[in-house]
């Protein structure tokens, strides 16, 4: 089998790759947004302790 | 005669304690803790990742080069080794979805409600995956796109529901709120799954018959198969992959003591 074959998938070459490039576009695409929200949470919640933290030092000195 | 185990405990304090520590629901309440949960992900997501790209990576090469030409579907059935994984997965992403909202409502369970919100958004990917991929397949097989057979439009409705739920949890926002409708929302929702499943048995579809379900007598030969059934594994191994990092986003989006998330949120 050469590889001219192999790419012409006997003829479905136009059906065949675009499944197989669609649904690895998407698998990639949800690993790096599920990994880029988390690290975006990551930051929210520091945040969100630091003004607690900061509130709760000015309710001490008030 | 003298078994230690049935021995009644001692009265004493100690010995009761002692006697009720290893109690069976042990393991869910120490699951059912987002510390727990949240460490547990951390730990698992490089194993779920690493095995899944070790069997994508395989059961594409099988499913692309190794597997023999279909007699009639020829190279366009390798099709299928894309399609049905995604199709499985929008099915058994919903069911797990559902019972984890359900086991929320029920038990008040706060981890549960952040599995299944967790879930909406891959579910309803896998969703585009299989009606994308199935409408691709359908032109060259059926000759046309789109057909408002059972199947097709069962799928449809699953992808709104996975749509509507998010849509929901989004119109609130208090989270304990969101929770309690999406979760009602996703388990009425159930009744379209065995719906999916079996409307290409119960109604005359295009559709062509299940390819591994009939597990007796499969309708299809080990040498086409094993790189099906590799990338079905591999495709749930990718779900728990994802979920490690979209739990802890909603363990995180959710977890108010500060304490905690200083401790934790600093590990990658």
């Amino acid at each position: 089998m050469n590889l001219q074959d192999f790419l012409s998938m006997s003829g479905y070459a136009a059906y065949v790759w675009p499944c197989y490039g669609l649904t690895a576009a998407v698998l990639i695409w949800m690993v790096w947004s599920a990994r880029s929200q988390w690290r975006r949470e990551i930051v929210r919640a520091q945040r969100r302790v630091l003004s607690q933290q900061q509130t709760g030092q000015q309710e001490v000195q008030s | 005669m003298s078994s230690t185990s049935s021995q009644t405990p001692l009265p004493t304090p100690e010995g009761r304690a002692i006697a009720r520590a290893p109690s069976r629901w042990l393991w869910f309440h120490k699951l059912g803790s987002p510390p727990y949960a949240y460490g547990l992900a951390s730990r698992l997501r490089p194993w779920f990742m690493g095995a899944t790209v070790i069997l994508m990576l395989v059961g594409v090469f099988g499913g692309l080069v190794l597997a023999p030409p279909d007699y009639q579907q020829k190279d366009a059935f390798r099709i299928i080794y894309v399609h049905v994984p995604a199709a499985i997965m929008s099915l058994q992403v919903y069911m797990a979805m559902a019972i984890a909202a359900a086991v929320g409502l029920i038990w008040r369970m706060k981890l549960a409600h952040a599995f299944a919100a967790a879930c909406a958004p891959v579910g309803a990917w896998f969703t585009v995956l299989a009606l994308a991929t199935g409408s691709i397949y359908g032109k060259p097989m059926w000759g046309t796109w789109w057909e408002w057979d059972p199947r097709l439009t069962s799928e449809l409705i699953l992808l709104f529901l996975y749509l509507g739920y998010m849509a929901l949890r989004e119109s609130f926002d208090d989270i304990p709120r969101a929770d309690r409708a999406s979760a009602i929302l996703a388990i009425v929702g159930v009744v379209n799954v065995p719906i999916v499943k079996y409307s290409v048995v119960w109604w005359n579809s295009l559709h062509q018959a299940p390819t591994i379900s009939k597990i007796d007598t499969p309708s299809i030969t080990l040498s086409m198969g094993w790189p099906l059934y590799t990338l079905v594994l591999a495709f749930m191994l990718y779900f728990a992959a994802v979920m490690c990092d979209r739990l802890r986003s909603e363990i995180l989006r959710r977890e108010r003591n500060a304490s905690w998330l200083m401790e934790n949120i600093d590990r990658s």
